[in-house]
């Protein structure tokens, strides 16, 4: 639950409306100043219409130096970020030749095996002396080497199912397998927060899509009833089968999903699981095993388990593991599998070593290691910040933490400030949170030590008092001076 | 104009004179009616005057032929009302009854969802050949070795040194994965120098890179493609461009495989349907050189179609860039047609440049704007940084040795002629296609019955003669209507030895297994 200071909201109410206001005037100008010069189009109709990226013109332009920032190095802990220059006023960046050295809040590298890693790099080298950067065939082609054949077992086996499939890119993965899965006729109930992959996929499958609220398993049972109860929209036939998508960690909340009730209400209702771990394979439970070890849910009641390899594991690709003969459909029919190119066997190896390095097989304790650093970390940073007076989003074991900004302006104030001191940090703004909500959202990895986390801490909260973003009270120690008001009678609550 | 009272005096009056005279019951009630009707009528005027008075209407106050209007104009407007109230009333419906809380749990208890997966059959159990050395045109099957038909490692370039060398630099120095989206720290420079030296390469302002061949094309079209706009497309486009189309909710409208005829037939059905073109964006999508079939689009009539009709086309130029073109700049050079005529293009990088991935590259606009609304790009991780430096190092070579695509067509030549007279099977891809498609030249009748007999040439192939082709499959979701066939993808590291040894198995292979298919 989100609670926004009164004031706070309708400060940003009135910024985006100041900025929507100026963005319209500047359009007005130009398309007067269009009319005036005859349009080079001859007959085509323009590529963009009108509004259709009035958000990208007006407002993303004028902070886009906050995104997309070129690293020169390894995404590890500590990474060289290059500067960049403009002339027109942020439309285009050009790069330059300078670097500088930064503290990585923002890259996804879990576990620490974003850089070269003194187990799976050499083993990762001899792979792709053996068998060359890339297959350039399909999996049912020439592409099936003996290294996937040995990475699918692998990963079968580090989840707790059966068999595994695995493909060359995690978006594709959901995009390709809901289609096979369910068709029209079918009904997908989808989490109201779930990434952009799985509304694509379900989309593309041709099922009817129905959202419960975000993480509330009551509603998921409301949901269910009414919808075996009326059955398939204007016919009223008895649905052909009910799959519900779920995600173990919710990138942009820090959540962990409600998986134990989620599990009961589903097979109360005799509906499948579909449960999609990119953020929490790896990074979660006592082996790094995800979300089902964390809260205790046996693997065998989830019916089709989803990831990625490029949180945790330092490479790329994406999995499904289920029963052996989900697998064998799929690898039948998955047009992911049939038509796109397997994925590339140095990327493979990288996973196998990660993963044998997590469950301790390459003989060292370094898995158990990260596992427990990465806990700490995150508990650690997650307490200190929320004792600053920031509001904090998340729940505790997660290592994906979002910090509240909701003002416009504070974007981009956030981001280069702690640029300017050195630690790169992740600011998300619409469309990928909802207008009101933009946040800054941190990614704790196990190769961060106790020093880097206690000067990222300071930093933060300097920029934090800087920009005013200490929604909260601060732990009695210190006294901050903020305008915002104290979060009580006058807030507003936001789900 | 108050005249009740004076009634209700009258009436009161005659009532208490009645009253007095005669305590009769009958005179009572007679009287009581009289008080009640009196009473009402006072109702009644004041009403009437109330609404007189509000509504200022001199009608009322008229008094024609001596007779006091107000009564009846009370009584018409009384009617009309209830006129208007019942015909206004809606027709009789039976009452909503939502269902009760047991008779949900009794649907919910009967429901019995399909299973997951259909059962599996027998052709759903087999298993590809399995790999164990790198794909180059000589690969280890089953502990042999084999010449290799089925990569389309058309320039060789896999296991060449310099590829590799820069990979293993790459990964010494990046690690191998990206860890993060574009745009949040996921862009690495080398992505940067990849895309500048695609955009350099092919001569066109700028590029993006794409983290999965796939992806490429499902993600750029509903870019661009939104509900209401118009694409012409081919009907043997394989499944990406397929799934784009489907995303995008545009109208589609497909046309005969590779027939110029039918495209210009639906052009100008389409242009004469829709008039008001100022709204509504038009495109064309066809592939340079068709996965399903390996035939070569012919690009330059495609342009003149599109500039006289006034559609966008977008190209797909997976199986053509390194192979097409005396320099290997793909289908534009080789039919001498400006890469600014083509508004969209875009390649996968899994076959020719031998690495992972795929590019999309136009016009500033076009690229930018993908830069934020392509959900491909945006919200998933970017390509692992050895692969984007494999594939600048590809392109490098390329320039350097423009040899190569010249023995590629050599290559495919003595290929063509040896497999022309294969008995049972026809060629039926393009000449200049790298990828050469046999196809039965009498079908059994269904598809399930090619697929087998083809599968069978092809693992007898394998198994007897060590030469490694493979059946073009097809996903249940996949609509392409084109026959299936054995493809073979021809790279310009085979050797001329290689191509005999294949034909020369082929024709054997086939003569065994399709004489019962062989037409006279």
């Amino acid at each position: 639950m989100i609670t926004i200071p009164y004031l706070t909201a309708l400060s940003t109410y009135f910024s985006y409306g100041l900025l929507f206001a100026f963005g319209q005037f500047r359009d007005f100008f130009r398309k007067i100043f269009d009319w005036w010069q005859a349009s080079n189009l001859q007959g085509y109709a323009p590529i963009c219409l009108g509004l259709e990226d009035f958000y990208i013109r007006r407002l993303y332009l004028r902070i886009q130096d906050c995104f997309g920032r070129p690293i020169a190095s390894a995404p590890d802990a500590w990474f060289d970020v290059v500067e960049r220059y403009s002339n027109d006023n942020n439309k285009t960046l050009k790069r330059t030749e300078k670097i500088s050295r930064c503290l990585n809040l923002g890259s996804y590298n879990y576990l620490g095996f974003a850089a070269a890693d003194e187990y799976c790099t050499p083993r990762v080298i001899d792979s792709l002396n053996r068998f060359s950067a890339s297959t350039c065939s399909t999996r049912v082609d020439g592409g099936t080497t003996t290294l996937h054949k040995e990475l699918e077992d692998c990963v079968a086996n580090f989840v707790g199912k059966p068999a595994a499939v695995v493909f060359g890119m995690g978006y594709v993965t959901n995009s390709a397998i809901l289609p096979v899965i369910i068709g029209k006729g079918g009904l997908i109930i989808s989490d109201s927060l779930n990434h952009n992959s799985i509304v694509n996929g379900a989309r593309g499958s041709g099922a009817t899509i129905r959202v419960f609220q975000h993480n509330t398993p009551s509603h998921l049972e409301k949901v269910l009833r009414e919808q075996i109860a009326e059955g398939q929209p204007r016919t009223h036939r008895p649905w052909k089968k009910i799959i519900v998508v779920v995600e173990g960690i919710y990138s942009m909340e820090g959540e962990l999903c409600k998986l134990p009730e989620i599990v009961t209400v589903c097979k109360k209702y005799k509906a499948y699981v579909y449960l999609d771990e990119a953020h929490s394979i790896g990074a979660v439970g006592k082996t790094g095993r995800g979300v089902c070890e964390l809260l205790g849910v046996d693997t065998a009641d989830v019916d089709i388990m989803m990831g990625t390899f490029t949180k945790s594991f330092g490479s790329c690709g994406g999995y499904i593991a289920g029963s052996k003969e989900l697998i064998q459909y799929l690898k039948y029919t998955c047009p992911a599998h049939l038509y796109a190119t397997s994925i590339s066997p140095p990327a493979a190896q990288q996973i196998i070593s990660s993963i044998k390095v997590i469950l301790g097989e390459d003989g060292s304790s370094r898995g158990a290691q990260k596992l427990a650093r990465i806990r700490e970390n995150s508990n650690f940073f997650r307490s200190e910040l929320q004792k600053m007076g920031f509001e904090v989003l998340g729940d505790n074991d997660s290592p994906v933490m979002p910090i509240m900004l909701y003002n416009p302006a504070k974007i981009p104030a956030f981001s280069r400030e702690c640029l300017k001191q050195n630690i790169a940090v992740v600011t998300v703004a619409f469309p990928a949170t909802p207008l009101l909500l933009a946040r800054a959202r941190i990614c704790i990895s196990a190769s961060h030590t106790k020093e880097d986390l206690l000067k990222a801490l300071e930093v933060i909260s300097q920029v934090g008092d800087l920009v005013g973003i200490k929604y909260f009270p601060a732990e009695p120690k210190k006294q901050l001076q903020h305008q915002e008001q104290q979060p009580g009678k006058d807030t507003i609550k936001l789900e | 104009m108050d005249c009740s009272p004076v009634k209700t005096a009258i009436l009161g009056g005659w009532a208490k004179h009645k009253l007095n005279s005669t305590p009769d019951p009958s005179v009572c009630v007679v009287a009581l009616q009289v008080a009640m009707e009196s009473a009402a009528l006072n109702f009644v005027n004041t009403t009437l005057n109330w609404v007189t008075l509000a509504l200022d209407a001199p009608a009322a106050r008229a008094v024609v032929f001596g007779v006091h209007i107000g009564g009846h104009l009370f009584v018409e407007v009384l009617l009309l009302v209830v006129i208007l109230f019942l015909l206004s009333q809606k027709s009789y419906k039976p009452p909503k009854r939502p269902l009760t809380k047991k008779e949900i749990d009794e649907l919910c208890d009967e429901w019995v969802p399909e299973s997951l997966t259909p059962p599996i059959t027998e052709e759903m159990q087999s298993e590809p050949p399995v790999l164990e050395s790198a794909a180059g045109p000589h690969a280890i099957v089953n502990g042999k070795e084999v010449v290799n038909f089925a990569s389309a490692n058309y320039l060789g370039f896999i296991g060449h040194e310099k590829l590799r060398d820069s990979c293993t630099f790459a990964l010494e120095k990046y690690g191998v994965g990206s860890c993060g989206p574009r745009g949040f720290y996921g862009t690495i420079d080398v992505h940067l120098d990849c895309e500048a030296k695609i955009a350099n390469f092919l001569g066109t302002t700028d590029s993006i890179l794409y983290s999965y061949g796939l992806s490429t094309m499902f993600s750029a079209i509903p870019c661009f493609c939104k509900k209401g706009d118009i694409i012409v497309v081919d009907e043997g486009v394989h499944w990406g461009i397929q799934n784009g189309l489907y995303l995008s909710r545009s109208t589609i409208v497909y046309f005969k495989h590779n027939d110029m005829e039918s495209l210009e037939k639906t052009l100008e059905k389409i242009t004469a349907k829709n008039q008001r073109a100022k709204k509504l964006r038009r495109y064309i999508v066809v592939e340079a050189v068709y996965q399903n079939s390996g035939q070569i689009a012919p690009l330059d009539k495609i342009i003149k179609l599109k500039e006289k009709y006034r559609f966008r086309v977008l190209l797909d130029e997976s199986n053509s860039i390194g192979v097409l073109g005396h320099s290997g700049r793909g289908l534009t050079e080789y039919c001498r047609v400006p890469i600014e005529k083509i508004d969209i293009v875009t390649a996968s990088m899994g076959h020719a440049l031998a690495t992972e991935g795929g590019f999309c590259t136009g016009s500033a606009r076009v690229i930018d704007h993908q830069r934020l609304s392509s959900s491909g790009y945006v919200f998933s991780a970017s390509l692992p940084p050895y692969l984007a430096s494999a594939a600048i190092t590809a392109i490098d070579v390329l320039e350097q040795n423009p040899d190569l695509t010249s023995k590629l067509k050599e290559n495919i030549a003595i290929l063509w002629k040896g497999l022309s007279d294969v008995q049972g099977l026809s060629i039926a891809s393009n000449p200049e296609s790298p990828i050469v498609f046999l196809r039965l030249e009498k079908s059994t009748g269904s598809v399930k019955g090619d697929l087998q007999l083809l599968e069978d040439l092809a693992n007898r192939a394998l198994k007897e003669a060590s030469v490694f082709v493979v059946v073009s499959k097809r996903s249940t979701v996949d609509k392409c209507p084109l026959p299936v066939g054995i493809r073979m993808f021809v790279s310009a590291a085979h050797s001329e030895c290689d191509l005999l040894k294949a034909c020369s198995s082929l024709k054997k292979v086939a003569g065994v297994v399709l004489k019962d298919h062989i037409c006279a």
